[in-house]
């Protein structure tokens, strides 16, 4: 296993797989009586939080928790990161006091890179989220969700189809996805109207679709990403409308979608506009679910990272 | 009290063997000579290359206002290193160099310095905001007799005023070195946009708002019937359309930096802000087309760009750091390894890229002239196939942002002779 998790190009399948499993094994234990597991004990770990993100960083949180690992949450506000201290400095803060791994969500694409690449601390860095580049942590609990639903009793996500819908371009979410999805054996399909699209989508290993009614009753699930409002000052789209037209997730497109397809979104949502209420609350809907996945998978990640060859003791 | 060199054994850009003397600052003899002239030194140019001294167009060297990034003493330094006698200090100091005072103060920094000409260019508009023009006239009237005007790091992106500049400054042989960059195309641009900036999640920066203006201002420079410069040409496309531009007569001349004809934007990949630059790298196909249109001469100039920054401007995430690369120390290595050794280019075609063409787009009068007898004593004395490794921490530079650091490059500068006087000299 690696030392850093930055993106999801640093994982090998059998990683991949290996976090997972191993979160399926956590999972099972935090539903039993003990929830707490001793095995990161006297390990800290820092939720760097550079950007506002509070269900992300009590996922991790609560993950680090239930590790027995000491958690300390630097977050934006009144932090010296905010006050304009650099990267660096911040770092080499952490490195002195004793931090194992820090856990960093950052507007600045590549920022999590930069802060393992740097050599100004010793621990693992997890990258939660790096501007418009990548989340691997949410591709992998969208992996695991997929497979809990979807996988035909392969250990994989070979032949199934996944519709990735909304802001390509701006999305973290997005493109750790493609990578972590395609390298599971999962066929993507990105469904946005031609600005959301990144110039040089094509060299992705994905299908594009600008038509979201062609592709909605061909999927095994489908995942919602959030639209900024932004997005119709800069003019991407016209307007909000029209956004939610022709790529919302309505209860018309959702009664065509197949038997088993599931409803997906990292959240927050934006209810009425890329999701209505009746897709989010659905049956297919399995939104509430990812976030306690999210624990699961997140508490695999630090156990992999930090605890690396130990036995597993549950 | 004046300097005899003597710099024997070497070969001219065409071919030929030949000794130069150089007495009071001029050129007395380029004749090999059994022995070298009483009282003169030697410097052995066996297996080199004798360039007339290069002229660099495009320079920042950050005084006034970032002395801590470069000086107009230091960046001339990194300029006799590089093999230059001549540099073009851009406007874009604080305060700007857009008024007769400021580029009369840094055309003396660099008399007073003395390691080359520091020729000032001048900001087209006020305070470089591109709405009103600059003390133009002033500038060129000044004792710094301004010809080049430029508000690099922006670009004169209004249609009028850049109608109005290129027009004004046709009254004193002027020329417009235009940034090329339509503004509201490149909001927050970060990178290159394409393939790799789509993986990295870096803001585009596409090579269409380039070549936008390039085609614009080329337009305007047709009916006005002016001279206009093309800074830092990035893309196969602004090839083309100088190509164009030239099979019709147009009076428009063009740049390209050396990290453009060597680097891609696969670099990004990296995070590592070094190679961050503006305008970006761009992809193997424009570096080639790029090196084809240089040895056509579609592109005249090779320029610099030279932009030092400070460590702390770089050692930070992308977004966050300053667009810039060094460049003096390094051009005439990167030129030959890219356009010699490729054999796209020989060297006399390296001696008008970087010498002559320059001089002439700046009307800056005794440089770029032809090695001979009754010149101007400014020369550069290269080894070709010598090598060196390019080390961050040994640059002339106040800065250390080189983006060859651990490169080993060929061709090693063994002397820059400047107005007769040995300005460097390279290790033996």
């Amino acid at each position: 296993m690696m030392r850093h998790l930055l993106s999801i190009s640093d994982l090998t399948k059998s990683d991949a797989l290996s976090i997972l499993n191993t979160a399926e094994t956590l999972a099972r234990a935090s539903d039993g009586p003990m929830k707490k597991l001793p095995t990161l004990r006297g390990r800290t770990i820092v939720n760097l939080f550079a950007e506002d993100s509070t269900r992300t960083r009590i996922s991790f949180e609560a993950a680090a928790k239930r590790l027995s690992a000491d958690v300390i949450n630097f977050s934006a506000k009144g932090s010296s990161l905010s006050k304009g201290e650099s990267l660096k400095d911040t770092a080499q803060t952490l490195q002195a006091m004793g931090a194992d791994a820090v856990i960093i969500r950052h507007n600045a694409s590549g920022a999590a890179h930069t802060l393992a690449k740097g050599q100004w601390m010793s621990g693992s860095v997890i990258n939660a989220g790096d501007g418009t580049h990548e989340h691997p942590s949410q591709a992998l609990l969208d992996a695991f969700t997929i497979r809990k639903h979807c996988a035909r009793g392969n250990e994989d996500l070979s032949g199934l189809r996944i519709a990735i819908v909304g802001d390509i371009l701006h999305s973290r979410v997005a493109r750790s996805n493609v990578a972590l999805l395609t390298m599971l054996g999962a066929q993507v399909v990105l469904v946005a109207p031609p600005t959301l699209l990144p110039i040089g989508v094509a060299s992705w290993p994905a299908e594009v679709s600008y038509d979201f009614d062609s592709v909605i009753g061909e999927v095994d699930a489908v995942i919602m990403l959030r639209i900024q409002i932004e997005r119709m000052t800069e003019m991407y789209l016209p307007n909000a409308r029209e956004y939610s037209r022709f790529f919302g997730l309505d209860k018309d497109r959702l009664s065509t979608m197949r038997t088993n397809a599931i409803v997906m979104h990292p959240g927050p949502m934006n209810r009425g506009l890329e999701i209505s209420a009746e897709s989010a609350d659905s049956a297919r809907s399995v939104i509430v679910e990812q976030v306690k996945n999210g624990v699961s998978v997140r508490m695999a990640i630090l156990y992999l990272l930090l605890a690396g060859t130990q036995e597993l003791e549950i | 009290m004046s300097q005899k060199l003597f710099i024997k054994n070497g070969t001219l850009a065409n071919g030929t063997k030949a000794d130069i003397s150089i007495s009071d600052g001029v050129i007395t003899s380029i004749a090999t000579l059994p022995s070298a002239p009483d009282g003169a030194q030697v410097i052995d140019a066996k297996d080199c290359i004798i360039l007339p001294g290069l002229v660099d167009l495009h320079t920042h060297l950050r005084e006034p206002g970032k002395e801590s990034a470069e000086t107009v003493l230091s960046g001339s330094a990194a300029a006799a290193k590089g093999g230059y006698v001549a540099v073009s200090a851009m406007a874009n100091t604080s305060p700007v160099a857009d008024n007769a005072s400021v580029v009369e103060h840094v055309y003396r920094l660099g008399q007073k310095a003395g390691l080359v000409d520091v020729f000032p260019v001048g900001a087209v508009t006020q305070g470089l905001a591109g709405e009103n023009l600059a003390d133009i006239g002033a500038m060129a009237n000044s004792e710094a007799r301004v010809r080049v005007f430029s508000d690099d790091g922006n670009c004169v992106s209004d249609a009028l005023v850049m109608r109005h500049a290129l027009e004004y400054v046709k009254g004193f042989d002027g020329v417009i070195a235009q940034h090329a960059q339509e503004p509201r195309l490149t909001h927050g641009a970060q990178m290159n946009e394409g393939i790799v900036s789509s993986q990295l999640g870096l803001k585009g920066w596409p090579a269409i708002a380039e070549e936008a203006i390039i085609a614009r201002d080329i337009l305007l420079a047709d009916f006005l019937q002016a001279r206009l410069h093309i800074c830092h040409v990035t893309t196969a496309g602004g090839v083309e359309i100088i190509r164009w531009a030239k099979a019709r007569g147009i009076a428009v001349t063009a740049e390209v930096t050396p990290h453009h004809l060597l680097l891609t934007d696969e670099s990004a990949r990296s995070y590592d802000a070094v190679y961050k630059v503006n305008p970006p790298l761009r992809t193997e196909k424009d570096v080639m087309a790029l090196r084809e249109g240089l040895a056509e001469g579609i592109i005249d100039i090779v320029a610099t760009d030279h932009a030092p920054h400070a460590t702390e401007s770089k050692e930070c995430e992308w977004q966050e750091a300053s667009f810039g690369m060094l460049g003096l120390e390094t051009a005439l290595p990167i030129v030959n390894l890219t356009m010699v050794q490729t054999g796209l280019m020989n060297w006399e075609q390296v001696a008008a890229r970087m010498s002559s063409a320059p001089a002439k787009i700046g009307r800056y009068e005794n440089h770029g002239q032809e090695i001979a007898v009754g010149a101007k004593g400014h020369i550069t004395v290269i080894n070709p196939t010598a090598t060196h490794r390019v080390d961050r921490d040994l640059v002339v530079s106040r800065s250390r942002n080189t983006p060859f650091h651990g490169l080993e490059l060929p061709g090693v500068i063994m002397a820059t002779v400047f107005g007769g006087k040995l300005t460097y000299e390279g290790n033996k």
